[in-house]
């Protein structure tokens, strides 16, 4: 079996499910005759044509409003952002509209925002964003963040085939840096689940998206030392997965949170209160985190890689909490 | 074009239009004894509007109301207790206590959208519903509505935009009251005529008297032909004059009594009374029996609402996402394969039809443009022409 990149799993699992099912259609900029701009769509419209490739306006308010509507309509569709960066300029569609439709009058919304997020390519404080706090704080939207080729395969179509609005971040800086050999049957990896990526005794590390292969490269250098971090990755951040993170803590009674997304006000703090909550008398240290600084993602790699965490500043965080 | 209404439209507009003005007045009673929780929103003046516009329109055809829109959601089947239940936060209502006023819809049935507070958003959605309902083969047209007020926001330009190059079957009816909240049109627009925003987007558009529901329906029922034939989105401008404040707390002291005045002998209501008196649609016996019938109506959902209990305080906890309660399921019109390869295979190339910019006509400093002529745009009518009948 050939091995398949996170960006071809991407287009496989769009490519698997409009051919699965006709009301999946792909609403986008350049989404169509161009295959978007990272060719995350490339032979979609040749396949499905131009009624279930629509290449729109740059217009994110009404791209995501139009989805909303097709999905009212009983269409399953997928609205892409180019960089998810531009999410902001919809952010009334989908926190107003899609978020509170089923709460308020009973009227579910299958449609799936997705587009590439996330740093470490240099692009700067517009095209770098990671913007899933502002919708984890959202009730009635699901926030996923896949780290894998095989996660972003089946969580796409486990997205797809949601009766919710699910927000499906990809990280960039993944597109064509890791690869695997992905199952040949039409599986998929249920939304609201984490996974254990490596398990260790000494503290557990949660992280998701990029940063867990920081997490897994920092973990592989402190094995080296005798520590042996445990690596959860969350896959999805809402809902979050309470058990998985709560039953590591248990084993290890130790915590450091790691993501890309800044500081103040990222999943850490949440993922803190949880287990102040639920597993307090378990810790045998301070919980820790390390994430990228309270500023806008600069753009000159220095700036960045200052800016974000890497398998460094992972590996003498965990060195310290482990020694604590 | 479409056939004159028959009495019985005549009766049925008029059923519709004077039970949407008794029920609001009914929710004012209602305001001021407490029992309305939140913000009462008043369309007096507008029936013809609402009404008017929903009527034109068939069964399988989407609306989304705006928040004066009770006539239109009356049209579409809903009853007076479901707005009354509504506004009174009753577990009985549309959304069980969850949202009230006219926030309320049914995407099975009647084919309404729930609109929201923030205005706009309605045009994309109900362009997505449009090219939705191509897709499938459903033949339909969608319908939303907007105020003067809300052709200023962002999402309204992008809406039309996406509908016009989509040449979505979508009907957009901006009403224009002259007031958003306490705010002249003046201050909203430089424009003259709302109705000239459709040129920014290629579309069809026509002006209408808002406070004519005869020529309401003729017009809307032109745009929604002309939708349906796949020849793209009409802007309609219902021009009218909201005639109480912003909401119920509102006594609106900022518009001029003269303008009031002007209006009121306008008034929709009085003027299509007298249009079936004076073409005998009706006696003095017809007009009492359906206003007993409204009358009837009302008493009893207005029993029904007061009632009718609260939601239980723990059911807030519900619903957040949809968890199989509901099933997603699309109306196919066409077979299916006409999507599905082989059938949908393309060649991935723009069809691009001229390859010069705009023909490639020299630049010309263009004067502003005079008001379109009559006749240049058949479903242009004017307010002046049709405020005579």
């Amino acid at each position: 079996m050939p091995e398949t990149t996170y960006l071809e799993a991407i287009r496989q699992a769009m490519f698997e499910e409009m051919d699965r099912d006709p009301a999946v259609v792909l609403i986008g900029e350049d989404v169509g005759v161009y295959g978007g701009a990272f060719k995350t769509s490339e032979g979609l419209l040749a396949r499905f044509g131009w009624e279930r490739v629509i290449d729109a306006p740059i217009s994110e308010s009404a791209i995501v409003g139009a989805a909303i509507g097709m999905s009212y309509a009983g269409l399953r569709p997928i609205a892409e952002m180019q960089f998810i960066d531009f999410i902001a300029c919809a952010f009334e569609m989908i926190t107003n509209f899609a978020a509170k439709s089923h709460y308020r009058w009973g009227a579910p919304v299958p449609l799936v925002l997705r587009g590439p997020s996330g740093g470490g390519v240099h692009g700067g404080p517009f095209h770098s964003a990671n913007p899933e706090m502002y919708f984890v704080h959202t009730p009635g939207l699901k926030v996923v963040c896949p780290a894998t080729a095989r996660d972003a395969k089946g969580l796409l179509k486990s997205a797809i085939r949601d009766n919710n609005p699910v927000l499906f971040f990809e990280h960039k800086f993944l597109y064509r840096r890791i690869k695997e050999e992905l199952p040949a049957d039409d599986f998929t990896v249920p939304i609201g689940k984490a996974a254990v990526r490596r398990e260790g005794r000494d503290l557990t590390i949660v992280s998701y998206a990029a940063m867990v292969h920081t997490a897994l490269e920092a973990a592989a250098e402190l094995a080296k030392e005798g520590i042996e971090a445990e690596v959860i990755d969350l896959r999805t951040l809402l809902p979050l997965d309470r058990e998985t993170i709560l039953a590591s803590v248990r084993k290890t009674n130790k915590l450091l949170v790691v993501h890309e997304d800044t500081r103040t006000g990222g999943i850490a703090g949440e993922i803190a209160a949880i287990v102040m909550e639920n597993a307090f008398e378990d810790l045998d240290g301070p919980l820790r985190r390390v994430t990228s600084l309270d500023t806008p993602v600069p753009y000159a790699p220095g700036l960045e890689d200052h800016f974000r965490p890497s398998a460094g500043k992972v590996a003498a965080a965990a060195r310290e909490l482990a020694h604590y | 074009m479409s056939s004159p209404l028959t009495r019985e439209q005549h009766l049925e507009l008029y059923y519709f239009m004077r039970l949407n003005r008794e029920l609001e007045e009914q929710m004012v009673r209602l305001f001021r004894q407490n029992k309305i929780v939140g913000g009462l929103y008043p369309s007096l003046g507008q029936e013809a509007i609402s009404v008017g516009t929903a009527y034109a329109l068939g069964p399988g055809d989407w609306i989304a109301p705006m928040i004066r829109n009770i006539g239109a959601l009356l049209v579409r089947g809903f009853k007076p207790r479901d707005v009354m239940t509504q506004h009174m936060a009753r577990y009985t209502s549309p959304t069980q206590g969850k949202d009230g006023t006219s926030h309320f819809g049914d995407l099975n049935a009647r084919h309404v959208i729930s609109p929201t507070s923030m205005l706009g958003d309605l045009i994309p959605v109900m362009t997505g519903i449009a090219m939705a309902g191509r897709y499938l083969g459903q033949n339909i047209v969608t319908m939303t509505w907007i105020g003067d007020g809300g052709t200023s926001t962002g999402v309204f330009h992008e809406g039309l935009n996406l509908a016009a190059v989509q040449k979505a079957p979508f009907v957009l009816i901006v009403e224009n009251n002259q007031w958003a909240y306490s705010t002249p049109v003046e201050k909203q627009s430089a424009l003259g005529d709302l109705a000239d925003r459709a040129r920014a987007y290629g579309i069809r558009s026509a002006i209408v008297d808002g406070n004519d529901v005869v020529a309401v329906v003729r017009t809307t029922r032109e745009a929604v032909e002309h939708a349906r034939a796949g020849s793209g989105p009409v802007l309609i401008e219902a021009k009218t004059m909201r005639m109480l404040g912003h909401a119920q707390h509102d006594s609106a002291e900022y518009v001029p009594k003269a303008m009031l005045a002007s209006w009121k002998e306008r008034d929709p209501l009085d003027r299509f009374e007298k249009l079936l008196t004076e073409k005998k649609l009706w006696d003095a016996k017809t007009k009492k029996e359906i206003d007993a019938r409204i009358a009837r109506e009302i008493r009893a959902d207005v029993e029904f609402a007061e009632n009718s209990p609260f939601p239980p305080p723990e059911s807030a906890e519900e619903g957040v996402y949809c968890e199989g309660c509901h099933t997603v399921e699309a109306d196919w019109q066409r077979p299916k394969e006409e999507v599905m390869p082989p059938r949908s295979s393309v060649k991935a190339e723009w069809p691009v039809k001229s390859h010069s910019v705009n023909g490639a006509r020299p630049l010309a400093v263009r004067p502003p443009s005079p008001k379109a002529k009559p006749g240049k745009k058949p479903t242009r009518g004017s307010v002046r022409a049709k405020a005579g009948r």
